[in-house]
């Protein structure tokens, strides 16, 4: 196990959420829970994160800004989706504004359920990324490498 | 020994070529043979400088002192016609005032006085002289540049290029009069043409701005040559003989005698080196065309105020009144440095850390013990190449994008990336450590510490030099902000200014990999020959500034290794989508632009309250130093 | 008298100091908030990963201006700790943050952009109590050279206390702890984001914490030279300073600016002004 999974960064952004996973996302780094014990941090900006986790499904106002963040975050790095709003859309699934989940604009790695998800279950989620992470950073070393993504 | 008058006869004569020659190409020949002649004569004076002490060289030819007075008479008559067309009673009455006492010294004390008046050198004439020489010169090419496009730029600013040109030489004329001159009425001559010129230059363009400012500048170096002239009444007095009407003589008469007349000389220094109270006509000195305000700032002009302050440091050390005049330069340095904050006109920031760096100098002077003299003449050096460097680029930049705002500066690495380095080697060499200013403050700290009341100059510095770091800083910052849209605009720039650019900045980094040599052969004999004793910094330290030098010069390499590897990303912009002109859609859907300007804190180091503040903290302090001289003197 | 074997150990041991004093402190700061608390070892994990991660810059000459950071923290403390010139060693650590300023303005973000600004601010808060700090070493030592402070048989705190105390207010602004920690933070900074490091990522932001690190080796060994004359109780002090500037970061919330500015400069002036004062009237009445 390399330093990469000792020391996850996440970027924490609420989509279309209801606020209910954010408060547990947030609970995560609470005495009680203490995230930073595996080493995680909340940072607010893409350019450090190794982890993007997204709590709301995706509507017309958000996309170009998850679709951005997810852009602006160095390889290699895994989506969490926390919540089933996220997961799939959830109850808003059929709403006018509601795209769908996460992984109808950007590839998630870790689908955690729940509404709202349990602080638990999302350190589980991202516990499980770290594994994704890892598997991502050997596909990058390897000599034929896959162009990441689009430039706008 | 000819050089001496040649060097000041011949920028006189090339000056009398250029007012007679009204086409353009032959006056680009001109200029750039005299500019080379004047730079190779001066580089001359390097090899005939005697080691020891200074050399004299007598003029034996009676009626140049009787010319003189008949020019200033002119030169006072002209001023007061023009003060009459323009109504300014104030100048007209200084004019009196000093025509009154140059008469009176002419008519009963100048009768006894018997000396041969002579031109002297010294190894600190010469390094004024290299400066004069080199620098000056290379603005007078870079103006053949400048004013081309000046003229075209400004359709309402009659063409008096000849005129122009006639001053700018001229005033290299009288600054090497300044420097080489031994005997003080000759001194005073030349100290009042460089007032003169620096007058006519001023009001170049004719506008009432242009035409006030001048005037200010005026009724400020009166003021000065005003003191001047009641030194030398006050020298014949004492020795009608008149051999205390020379700088060496009188220097080495001792706190006693050359007391009076060397507080009444500083203080004519103080004006002309814009110190506050008198900061005000160097600010409103930048209505002039760029090249005036780079000369007067580097090689002419404010560096004869610094450069008979720091002749006289030996007599001033010690003094009361000598350590007040090191107060009103350490006051200066620091309430400009903080001035320069709140600016955003590149050429007035410009101005206040010129303002600034003039009051460290004399603060050195004035306290004036070896080591601090040291300091002061590495100030006087460093100071002219890297200031005249950044005048230049500002000029260039001014008339590429049309602005001297340093807010429009944003992203000038991108638009014109040669000038924008030389711009950022100039700031450098003005505040960053391995580069010479900042070996002088350093020396300057390690010196005042031993000397008396030292230590309110130690605080000046720490906290007047941290200033210093913040608005160089923002400006280097603004110039290199890689704004990701832009077009280049750096092509037709006149190839003369690409001389001078180009030369200055070479010089600005070869000063400082030359420093211990130009110590140990030009500023250390000096102030041995003055003091008896002198400072050096120790070799360790020049080893060490050396190699990081030498490492900030291998560091841009790196870029090399760089180059292709990485991926670009836009910056962040909190998810916004963004166009690469950094447009966005902002709340409400309205369309907005990326504008990022700096900081100048208005409200804490605004021009009009510390300006207030300086002013009458070191007119209260000359008002002592006054007082303090009047007790002496009766 | 330049000690190239400590600049050799410097260069060398001081990033396992520095990460191990990061990761003492984060965990210390856990500890307060009534937390675990990362591993001791977190920070090195950090800049592993930090390493392992692509490269993406805004504007490549992002790199030169990172690497020159890092290039003249490691120089500036190197000839700090082979006993130089404190005033050269000083300017030389204000040459290498403003390479950390230029990078933040070069990428011509919003975020960066406030933070290069901030930073600059705290450069002109902490700067004149540092010259003030190595000035009354040398009134009390007679020498500016870290080695012949290091070698002074004078206990330099009993002279200069109000100096330390000026000392210790700035040097929570270099620690980048709270209140002072403008520019940005080791914690969560939303406000401006992360300021100056916003645009550093993957292997360059590795580089700029190995920078910090070395920077706090640097100021922890400016503690040390206060209380140089007896090793014990320097190494006391550095502890007891750093325990309380932990103290006082989880203590304080974030101060503006202006009182930033203030706070430091009428400290810089009141303690380390007035102590200097009297030790310089003294050694001109009294000589020592």
């Amino acid at each position: 196990m390399s330093t990469l999974s000792k020391s996850p960064w996440i970027l924490h952004y609420d989509a279309s959420s209801c606020n209910g996973c954010d408060i547990e996302v947030l609970a995560c780094l609470s005495p009680l829970y203490d995230v930073e014990r595996f080493g995680i941090i909340n940072t607010g900006n893409p350019k450090h994160a190794d982890v993007l986790v997204i709590t709301g499904g995706v509507n017309e106002q958000n996309r170009e800004v998850i679709k951005n963040l997810y852009h602006q975050m160095p390889d290699p790095k895994v989506v969490v989706a926390v919540g089933i709003c996220a997961s799939s859309g959830g109850v808003f699934r059929e709403c006018y504004n509601i795209v769908g989940g996460i992984d109808c604009l950007i590839p998630v790695d870790v689908y955690v359920p729940g509404c709202a998800a349990r602080p638990e279950s999302i350190i589980d989620g991202i516990v499980k990324a770290l594994s994704i992470l890892e598997e991502k950073k050997e596909k990058m070393a390897l000599p034929v490498r896959v162009a990441s993504g689009g430039e706008q | 020994m000819i050089t001496l008058p040649f060097l000041i006869l011949f920028p006189a004569a090339v000056a009398a070529l250029l007012l007679l020659v009204a086409s353009d190409s032959w006056r680009r020949l001109i200029v750039k043979a005299g500019a080379l002649i004047i730079g190779i004569a001066s580089l001359y004076l390097l090899f005939i400088t005697p080691e020891a002490g200074p050399e004299f060289f007598p003029v034996a030819f009676e009626p140049l002192t009787g010319l003189m007075f008949l020019a200033e008479m002119v030169i006072a008559a002209f001023l007061i016609y023009l003060g009459i067309k323009y109504k300014k009673y104030l100048a007209i009455f200084l004019v009196l005032a000093q025509a009154a006492l140059l008469v009176y010294f002419e008519t009963t004390a100048a009768a006894g006085v018997h000396t041969v008046p002579n031109l002297f050198i010294d190894q600190f004439s010469l390094i004024m002289a290299l400066i004069i020489g080199i620098i000056g010169s290379l603005i007078c090419v870079y103006a053949l540049g400048y004013m081309s496009t000046y003229q075209e730029h400004h359709p309402d600013v009659r063409d008096r290029r000849r005129t122009f040109f006639f001053l700018m030489f001229f005033f290299l004329s009288a600054m090497f009069g300044v420097v080489f001159s031994n005997y003080l009425p000759w001194v005073f001559f030349f100290w009042e043409l460089t007032t003169l010129c620096s007058f006519l230059l001023i009001g170049y363009s004719g506008t009432g701005e242009a035409v006030n400012n001048a005037f200010l500048a005026l009724n400020m170096n009166l003021l000065g040559g005003l003191a001047f002239a009641g030194a030398l009444l006050y020298l014949a007095f004492v020795s009608p003989g008149g051999q205390l009407l020379e700088i060496s003589t009188l220097i080495q008469s001792g706190h006693v005698v050359a007391l009076v007349p060397a507080v009444l000389i500083a203080f004519a220094g103080i004006t002309k080196a814009a110190l506050m109270p008198f900061s005000a006509w160097l600010v409103g000195a930048m209505v002039a065309p760029t090249p005036v305000s780079a000369l007067l700032h580097s090689s002419t002009m404010v560096k004869a105020g610094v450069y008979i302050i720091v002749r006289f440091a030996p007599v001033l050390t010690g003094t009361m009144e000598g350590l007040i005049i090191g107060l009103v330069g350490g006051f200066t340095f620091l309430l400009a440095s903080a001035i320069a904050i709140s600016q955003s006109n590149a050429k007035k920031v410009l101005a206040y850390s010129t303002i600034a760096n003039l009051g460290l100098i004399v603060a050195c002077a004035g306290v004036g013990t070896y080591k601090l003299v040291w300091a002061a003449i590495l100030l006087i050096i460093f100071h002219a190449i890297a200031k005249s460097l950044l005048f230049l680029c500002v000029g260039t930049v001014e008339h590429r994008i049309g602005s001297k705002d340093i807010e429009d500066m944003t992203g000038l690495i991108v638009r014109m990336p040669k000038v924008a380095v030389m711009m950022f080697i100039g700031i450098a060499g003005m505040f960053l450590a391995p580069f010479g200013m900042l070996i002088s403050k350093w020396a300057a700290i390690e010196a005042f510490i031993e000397a008396q009341f030292g230590l309110i100059f130690v605080a000046i510095l720490a906290f007047g030099g941290s200033i210093t770091v913040l608005f160089w800083s923002k400006w280097m910052g603004k110039i290199i902000s890689v704004c990701p849209v832009a077009t280049k605009v750096e092509n037709g720039i006149p190839r003369e200014k690409w001389i001078a650019l180009s030369f200055l900045t070479a010089m600005t980094v070869f000063i400082c990999l030359a420093f211990p040599v130009i110590s140990s052969h030009l500023i250390e004999p000096f102030v041995l020959s003055v003091y008896g004793q002198t400072a050096r910094l120790s070799q360790d330290n020049i080893t060490i500034m050396a190699m990081m030098l030498f490492l900030l010069m291998i560091m841009p390499f790196s870029m090399l290794w760089y180059r292709k590897s990485t991926k670009v990303v836009p910056p962040y912009m909190a998810g916004r989508p963004t166009t690469p002109d950094m447009h966005f859609l902002g709340s409400m859907g309205v369309q907005r632009q990326v504008n990022l300007g700096n900081y100048y804190f208005e409200e804490v180091f605004g021009e009009k309250r510390l300006f207030m503040a300086g002013t009458a903290l070191c007119f209260g302090l000359i008002l002592l130093m006054g007082t303090l001289t009047a007790g002496v003197a009766l | 008298m330049i000690l190239l074997e400590n600049a050799l150990l410097f260069i060398i041991l001081a990033p396992f100091i520095g990460g191990l004093v990061a990761g003492i402190d984060r965990k210390l700061t856990a500890r307060m908030q009534g937390r675990v608390g990362p591993p001791l070892l977190q920070p090195f994990y950090d800049v592993g990963k930090l390493l392992q991660k692509e490269q993406i810059v805004v504007t490549p000459s992002q790199h030169f201006y990172i690497l020159s950071y890092l290039v003249f923290i490691v120089v500036s403390g190197a000839l700090f700790f082979a006993g130089g010139d404190l005033l050269l060693v000083i300017f030389a650590f204000t040459l290498a943050h403003i390479f950390l300023v230029l990078g933040a303005y070069s990428s011509y973000s919003p975020y960066s952009f406030i933070g290069a600004e901030r930073e600059l601010i705290q450069i002109i808060a902490y700067e004149p109590m540092i010259i003030l700090s190595a000035v009354g070493m040398y009134l009390v030592t007679k020498s500016f050279f870290v080695w012949e402070i290091m070698g002074s048989s004078l206990p330099l705190i009993l002279y200069l206390p109000g100096v330390f105390l000026g000392f210790l207010m700035v040097l929570t602004i270099k620690l980048r702890k709270s209140p002072f920690d403008l520019s940005t933070s080791h914690h969560a900074h939303q406000e401006i984001v992360k300021g100056v490091t916003t645009e550093f990522s993957g292997p360059m932001l590795a580089r700029v914490e190995i920078a910090h690190w070395y920077e706090n080796v640097f100021l922890l060994g400016f503690i040390y030279l206060f209380f140089a004359w007896s090793p014990p109780v320097a190494i006391l002090a550095i502890i007891i300073v750093y325990l309380l500037e932990i103290l006082v970061d989880n203590t304080f919330s974030r101060a503006t600016w202006k009182f930033t500015l203030k706070s430091s400069w009428i400290i810089a002036g009141m303690m380390g002004l007035v102590n200097l004062g009297v030790l310089y009237y003294l050694s001109a009445v009294v000589p020592v």
